[in-house]
């Protein structure tokens, strides 16, 4: 007989095959930090005895848990699978009484009750329906808030004021450190930057045309609506993702308040009013940026604000708070719906979060990108 | 059912209160090994503090609580962890980890503690959901179970380390009387097959009179025990009417 010693406290022995027949012997305690060290030398054990019959002499064993009756169950399981037989000699009536009691019958046929694994097609339909629905969804929510908001501006009243109040604090108030800290940065280095090229021809004035156009056209209306998505848009799809979870929207509907209107209309309205201000905070602090730099390469401020305002129209400033108007909307309307879209769990409202922001930023460029083509065409 | 048996659990001393304010004062008892012990008591009695001290989550204000022979609060370290090991809890709402399947939520604690080979682990998840019942639901996500299925779940998940005590926080709140039934089956059947000793929060007399060996009453007046002892006792021979009228389920009566 070879003996190995397996663990400290538990111990399996093999015997040679004799006729087919090969009996092991497992001794000590069986519980689930012992049975680990034993289980691949069984399950080894038996892969090369190739017996027909097993015989498990469990006699010597002082104490077995759920794991090490799993152990009797994964052995008797591979034997069966090979077409052999299995017998447990000795085991105490208490373990005995485990044994039967976790017999899970076939494991083949459970295994095949459990949810079936899917192929690629099947994914691929999921996909193709899931991005149907959600466009569905989407276009489905575009009609309520429209609806929603006609409603709102028919009757003023009927809008929860308090509420907007408070959203706009959150989202637009308390934004605004944020927002002048990015934006005097962005002057900054674009100013930095630009001057640094134009001086070798003596062209540094026309850093004041770089930092005006591009601040109050694009980067102040982009930057603010950026700073929207990954602040409130978040912020806004966690707030209602939680109260779906925690059927507070069900709550709504039940006492006959429509949750767009009463949830999506006040945060809609809030980003719509703040995004244009907060974008006016971000073109001026761009300007002060660009115009400290200028001032650091001996251009006076009198120039660069002169050259500003004779450069940069109205109709680029105006331009650039119509965009931040829409890029509020849409930010706060997809960080509401994709908050009342959550399933129910923790990580739901995570994922609702993430995908606010994703989806969020994406609009956010698309739309960028139609304005300038419009823009290009109305000459503005 | 002898009398002198082995505690399990002891509680000794013990108050907890909350910034100051006592909750309960100087409770001492002890659960013995293999019992099935209620704590019950009416709302703000200070049951789920109770049991919340017994797992460890809370520091006791004054006194001690062992879980074999071990103060939990006191409990540092690998000896904590050891300790812990020793039981399992089923909290009031399941709480099942929203983002696993129901066999991963088993799986978890084997995998995170034992070195077994991940063939092992999935079969003694299945077992173990074979014991609650719910062999055929390991794929489904919690969301997707009802409410007793995921207490059994739970339950399934608390065992999964076959500790040797089990503590129940609200067994039947909020489930149908079948379903409770059938949880209060469940576990006269774990206790009397593999052992275990269950403490029970709850304050639903069916499942007080159907299974428990033991139980203790907390009461708010008295910050403490009530009453102990076996719940037909109490029912028809306490000398306190407080406790008479729990049992009996009758409005107070007219001193």
């Amino acid at each position: 007989m070879k003996e190995n010693l397996s663990a400290s406290s538990v111990r399996l022995r093999a015997g040679a095959v004799h006729d087919g027949v090969v009996a092991i012997t497992i001794e000590g305690r069986l519980d689930s930090n012992t049975t680990g060290k034993i289980w691949r030398q069984a399950t080894e054990t038996l892969a090369t005895a190739k017996a027909r019959s097993v015989i498990v002499d469990a006699s010597e064993i002082d104490y077995c848990d759920g794991s090490g009756i799993a152990l009797f169950v994964h052995l008797r399981n591979l034997q069966h699978k090979a077409g052999g037989q299995l017998e447990i000699q000795g085991l105490r009536p208490e373990f005995q009484g485990l044994l039967q009691e976790s017999d899970l019958g076939d494991l083949e046929q459970l295994e095949s009750q459990q949810r079936p694994k899917t192929n690629l097609a099947e994914e691929v339909g999921r996909a193709v329906v899931g991005f149907w629905e959600d466009t569905r969804s989407l276009i489905g929510f575009v009609g309520e808030l429209v609806s929603a908001l006609g409603r709102a501006a028919s009757h003023p009243r009927s809008v929860r004021w308090r509420d907007v109040v408070r959203v706009a604090e959150s989202a637009g108030v308390n934004a605004l450190p944020i927002i002048v800290l990015v934006s005097f940065l962005m002057g900054v280095i674009m100013a930095f930057q630009g001057a640094i090229s134009l001086r070798r021809f003596g062209a540094d004035i026309f850093v004041a045309n770089l930092v005006g156009l591009a601040m109050l056209r694009e980067l102040g209306p982009l930057m603010t609506a950026i700073i929207l998505a990954g602040r409130s848009g978040s912020a806004f799809a966690a707030e209602l993702g939680t109260m779906k979870v925690r059927e507070e929207i069900d709550a709504l509907k039940t006492m006959g308040l429509d949750p767009v209107r009463f949830l999506v209309v006040t945060r809609v309205i809030a980003a719509v009013v703040m995004t244009p201000l907060l974008t006016v905070f971000a073109d001026l602090l761009g300007l002060i940026g660009g115009a400290v730099v200028m001032r650091s390469f001996g251009i006076p401020l009198v120039t660069f604000y002169n050259q500003v305002q004779y450069q940069v129209t109205y109709g680029s400033f105006v331009g650039g708070l119509v965009k931040s108007f829409v890029f509020g909307i849409l930010v706060a309307a997809i960080g509401c719906l994709r908050g009342l879209q959550t399933t129910t769990g923790a990580s739901a409202v995570g994922e609702s979060t993430t995908r606010a922001v994703v989806s969020g930023i994406i609009l956010i460029v698309i739309t960028d990108g139609i304005f300038s083509v419009v823009y290009y065409y109305l000459n503005v | 059912m002898t009398a002198e048996r082995e505690a399990i659990i002891r509680v000794e001393n013990f108050t907890a209160a909350y910034n100051g304010q006592v909750v309960l004062e100087d409770v001492n008892f002890e659960v013995f090994t293999g019992e099935i012990f209620f704590i019950l008591g009416s709302s703000g009695s200070g049951k789920s503090t109770l049991l919340k001290h017994m797992i460890g989550l809370y520091q006791p204000a004054v006194g001690r609580i062992f879980i074999e022979g071990h103060d939990i609060a006191a409990a540092q370290g690998d000896e904590r962890l050891q300790l812990l090991r020793t039981f399992g809890v089923m909290y009031q709402s399941g709480a099942l980890f929203g983002s696993m399947t129901l066999l991963e939520n088993v799986s978890l604690p084997l995998e995170e503690f034992t070195d077994l080979p991940p063939d092992a682990i999935r079969l003694i998840a299945l077992m173990k959901l074979k014991q609650v019942g719910l062999e055929s639901y390991g794929d489904l996500m919690p969301s997707e179970l009802s409410g007793g299925m995921q207490k059994r779940g739970a339950i399934a998940r608390a065992m999964a380390l076959d500790p040797r005590v089990l503590f129940l926080d609200e067994l039947s709140a909020g489930l149908d009387p079948v379903t409770s039934a059938e949880l209060d089956e469940l576990v006269l059947r774990l206790s009397r097959s593999l052992k275990i000793t269950f403490v029970v929060v709850t304050h639903e007399l069916p499942s007080i009179f159907a299974i428990a060996d033991r139980i203790i009453m907390l009461d708010k007046q008295v910050k403490g025990i009530a009453a102990m002892g076996k719940p037909e006792e109490l029912r028809d021979h306490s000398d306190n009417p407080r406790v008479r009228q729990f049992f009996s389920r009758k409005p107070a009566p007219d001193i």
